[in-house]
């Protein structure tokens, strides 16, 4: 019955020399059905080597739970071997899922008040490892018991096994708490390495705690010292740093400690100075610790000289030719690159450098960094760079790059033609990863630069007769042909401006093209040669594109409506238009067809309305969409009312809106009438014509979702109108100049004032260069935009306004101080008072 | 924090693996040979640190054996990489020589590895 068994050994040997894994999971099998035996009959001797092969095939992937209750037979036996081979597989089998674990809290408990010190020690182990909450309990006193050993090696454990304990149960800090103090003057550094973590423990998990232990920052700051300072023993010497990981534990804690804390981070500075001059990073422990240092510094109340020192440390990593190295400063430089803007940017040209890293996770976080870092002054070559980077990037990181400069280029474009340009090119590179809206934004672009029309419709026509697989591309193009049909076949074809003709990638590596800035940038897209562009040519690009497999249903749409619209555009007949149409009558396509059905019948009954509707589009509202897609969801004036106040916020949102609502400018309730006005007449001329009109209105979502509007009125700050208005306050009077404040406090943000500044001039002189300035108390930040007009014209003509927007975040009591400066009646005046009677609802 | 540790060799077997948090045995050598595949696919010239699911991963190879600590985000990276090594330089003087053979007979490792090193964060 007791086979003659295996010893570990002869059965890893066995698994080896298996060829498949169907024999492997024989052999395992076999073995473990040995194993099971033993266990069943008891064999105290062999025992312990039953279980080790056990854990074997568990690490394997194999079951083994039948081996719990013989891990805790053979911790309770006396022997050491038992109990070591017991405790390790009490670690793997069970955790706290497992009912028997609690079983093993007793032995535990008898182990840990033996004296000897191999056993105290696997208990904690153990315990440490696998201590579920309940069992952390019952056992903590007997921890701290062993927290003042005379054994270092026992303190150790206990230290770490009162880490576990705190993490599970973080009530028992206060057992844990008093010992902290007196460990920290150990000299062994496993016990100090421990109990810093220790600390650092219970500081993140208790307020309390964290005030406890900011007295002992001058402790850890003169430990962190001599670590630095004196040199290394070999004991604790990792390739020339004495224990890096006791210093990068040090300043971690450091760093909790410090935070939000000016006292702590003043003592700290020295140090932090010391550590980054003093460490060697040509090894990478000397890097590990500067790094750490690094995010101490950048967490704490740093003084700015260190925070500059931080950023130059991380420049001088991103030099490094270890890619490791590379990584871990780029992540840390985005994580600064909100507050200390400048300084990063003094190292753009090497994170350029970075996007040409083959390595995907660099790359990827030089993605993110550039676009974080592109701004006004830079956003041609930055663009430039990035654009470099998609045709060469990996497809995942395709998308975000796209719509990366996308948004770059909506922020800071110099001019419209350098906007289109781009995004133009953006369309072609990776015309399939841009998002929805992009070619809506681009229409709505295009359309509001009157000058770019016939420079905007020539390029997308040679675009689109290249390439006619982009989907997004096509549409714009499409669409822009449909509306300047007729600037593109006008003769003279020169351009403007004279574009670069070549790669626009190699020209530049090594960074900075500072000296490209006056011109646009080069196009690797290059326009064929100027000719006329023929009509036929045109309509066959557009038949082309009809009849193509790679066109998606919404493509088609845009091309079909693009011809209809030529129809009254051309000079030619429109035979070859009207062919078009009565074959797209019988497509399979229910929106195909109901078009073609439609522009049919303008084309035979109405001839006379076909002009007239197919005119030039007005130009549509950023928040023209939502609106025509509410529109077209129902033709109900019920749903219409509900969607009047969504234009109203949105159509306020203004230039931001791509950017979601972090942009959004706060909803003046004096500015919600005009818009909503404007949103009833576009819904009564839809009313009106039918089909074809709907059509020619034509925002680009074609498929609108019943969800979206349901989105944009949820997702909305609530109502616009504040609950009672504030009454207007007359502050100012003199010969017939009168200056009022109307005050109004959005309901989004309590500590926002707006003010409005409104002069009026009564009497018979004009009142000119008028100036005025406003001072707050310190506790307020003031902005002040740039009023209407420096003119004040007499007898009540217009008057002149002025917005202030105040900020209190302390709900102080708000005081002005106002000085006007302006010429009336020939003199100038000057005026300084203080303005203390402002009604208590605009600072509460 | 740390969340596992592996030691795999090139052919996807494991030599030693520790989870500090509970994943199902199933799962367990899925993501294992997950986590050897990505690995093996770097080449030398990239970096030793791999963003996988919500952890990252930071290897270290020696010879045919790949070392493998998957962390969360709170960690210094750069320490792990440090750590990784030190642990090699203890198994190298215990066992004078380390080689992959000692690491698989791995009573002894696994002894080594679980009392001299606990899970410090």
């Amino acid at each position: 019955m007791v086979a003659s068994s295996l010893k570990l050994q002869e059965l890893i040997q066995e698994i080896r020399e298996a060829k498949t894994q169907a024999q492997e999971r024989e052999v395992i099998q076999k073995e473990c059905a040995h194993i099971r035996a033993s266990f069943r009959d008891g064999d105290p001797l062999h025992s312990h080597r039953q279980l080790a092969k056990l854990l074997y095939a568990h690490m394997l992937g194999y079951p083994a739970h039948f081996g719990q209750m013989e891990c805790l037979k053979l911790i309770a036996s006396p022997r050491f071997t038992d109990k070591r081979v017991g405790y390790l597989g009490a670690m793997l089998l069970l955790d706290e899922r497992q009912d028997a674990h609690l079983l093993i809290t007793n032995s535990i408990k008898n182990d840990l008040s033996q004296g000897i010190e191999a056993v105290q020690g696997l208990a904690l182990c153990t315990l440490s490892t696998m201590g579920s909450a309940e069992m952390c309990r019952d056992l903590a006193p007997e921890v701290e018991k062993l927290l003042l050993q005379p054994s270092a090696y026992v303190r150790k454990k206990a230290v770490l096994t009162a880490v576990h304990m705190i993490r599970k149960v973080p009530e028992l800090s206060d057992i844990f708490l008093p010992p902290c103090a007196q460990l920290l003057h150990e000299r062994h550094h496993g016990i100090l390495l421990g109990t810093v973590t220790l600390i650092t423990e219970l500081c993140e998990r208790s307020p309390a705690a964290l005030k406890h232990f900011r007295k002992v920052v001058p402790q850890l700051v003169h430990t962190l010292r001599t670590l630095v300072m004196t040199g290394c023993s070999t004991e604790h010497s990792v390739s020339g740093v004495s224990d890096p990981f006791l210093q990068v534990q040090i300043l971690r804690l450091l760093r909790i400690l410090g935070r939000n804390h000016e006292e702590s981070s003043e003592t700290m500075n020295d140090l932090l100075a010391q550590v980054a001059t003093n460490t060697d990073a040509s090894r990478n422990a000397g890097s590990a610790v500067l790094f750490e240092t690094v995010l101490t510094i950048m967490d704490i109340r740093s003084a700015a000289g260190l925070r500059v020192l931080a950023v130059n440390i991380l420049g001088r990593f991103l030099l490094n030719s270890d890619r490791n190295i590379r990584y871990v400063a780029l992540t840390s430089l985005l994580k600064l690159v909100q507050s200390d803007h400048s300084a990063v940017q003094r190292h753009r040209p090497t994170v350029v450098e970075c996007l040409r890293e083959p390595d995907a996770s660099l790359s990827r976080r030089a993605l993110e960094l550039s676009l974080a870092l592109v701004n006004s002054s830079n956003v041609r070559t930055m663009t430039q760079e990035l654009q470099g980077f998609l045709e060469s990037c990996p497809p995942d990181l395709r998308a975000d790059c796209a719509s990366g400069i996308l948004l770059a280029a909506e922020r800071f474009a110099p001019t419209k033609r350098w906007h289109i340009d781009t995004i133009l090119r953006v369309l072609t590179t990776a015309g399939t990863y841009v998002r929805d809206d992009a070619v809506a934004n681009l229409i709505q672009l295009i359309g509001g630069a009157q000058e770019l029309h016939a420079y905007s419709v020539r390029r997308l026509y040679s675009a689109l007769a290249e390439d006619i697989s982009q989907q997004p591309l096509v549409q714009v193009a499409a669409w822009c042909i449909g509306e300047y049909g007729d600037l593109l076949l006008e003769g003279t074809c020169e351009e403007t401006e004279p574009l670069q003709v070549g790669p626009a990638l190699g020209v530049h590596r090594g960074g900075t093209c500072e000296g490209r800035q006056g011109r646009p940038q080069g196009h690797s897209l290059c326009p064929p040669p100027l000719r006329k562009v023929e009509e036929d040519v045109v309509l066959a690009l557009l038949e082309r594109v009809l009849q193509s497999h790679m066109s998606l249903p919404a493509t088609r749409g845009y091309a079909l409506t693009a011809l209809m619209k030529l129809s009254t555009r051309l000079h030619g007949d429109n035979n070859r238009i009207c062919q078009v149409m009565s074959i797209y009558g019988s497509c399979q396509d229910v929106e195909l067809q109901q078009r073609a059905v439609e522009y049919n019948a303008l084309f035979r009954k109405y001839d006379h309305l076909r002009a007239a509707v197919l005119e030039k589009m007005p130009l549509v509202e950023r928040g023209g969409p939502q609106v025509n897609e509410a529109a077209k969801e129902s033709k109900e004036v019920a749903q219409l009312s509900e969607a009047a106040p969504v234009p109203t916020e949105t159509q306020v949102r203004g230039p931001g809106y791509p950017w979601g609502k972090s942009m959004v400018q706060l909803p003046y309730p004096a500015l919600t009438l005009l818009p909503s006005l404007q949103a009833s007449k576009l819904l009564d001329l839809l009313d009106l014509l039918d089909g074809p009109s709907e059509n020619a209105q034509h925002p680009p979502p074609l498929d609108p979702t019943p969800g979206d509007t349901l989105i944009h009125l949820l997702d909305l700050p609530c109502t616009p109108l504040p609950s009672a208005p504030i009454p207007n306050l007359k502050v100012f009077e003199r010969e017939g100049l009168q200056l009022t404040l109307s005050f109004v406090r959005p309901p989004g943000t309590p500590t926002l004032l707006l003010i409005t500044v409104t002069a009026t001039n009564t009497s018979g002189g004009d009142v000119t260069h008028f100036i005025c300035q406003v001072a707050v108390p310190k506790s307020f930040q003031l902005q002040l935009q740039a009023p209407s007009g420096d003119t004040v014209p007499a007898q009540g003509g217009l008057p002149m306004t002025q917005l202030l927007r105040i900020l209190n975040p302390n709900k102080a009591p708000l005081r002005l101080k106002l000085r006007l400066t302006y010429d009336h009646f020939g003199q100038s005046v000057q005026e300084i008072f203080e303005v203390n009677n402002l009604p208590v609802e605009t600072w509460q | 924090m740390i969340k596992f540790f592996l030691m795999v060799n090139k052919q996807g077997q494991t030599r030693l693996s520790k989870y500090y948090e509970h994943v199902e045995i199933n799962k367990r050598t899925l993501l294992e040979t997950e986590v050897i595949k990505s690995c093996l696919s770097r080449s030398n010239e990239q970096c030793s640190f791999i963003e996988y699911k919500d952890f990252k991963l930071i290897y270290r190879q020696y010879a045919a054996l790949f070392i493998v600590v998957g962390v969360n985000d709170t960690e210094n990276e750069m320490a792990i990489y440090e750590f990784i090594h030190n642990f090699v330089e203890v198994l190298d003087d215990y066992f004078s020589r380390v080689s992959e053979l000692d690491v698989s007979f791995f009573s002894a490792v696994s002894q080594v590895f679980h009392t001299s090193w606990q899970r410090t964060g």
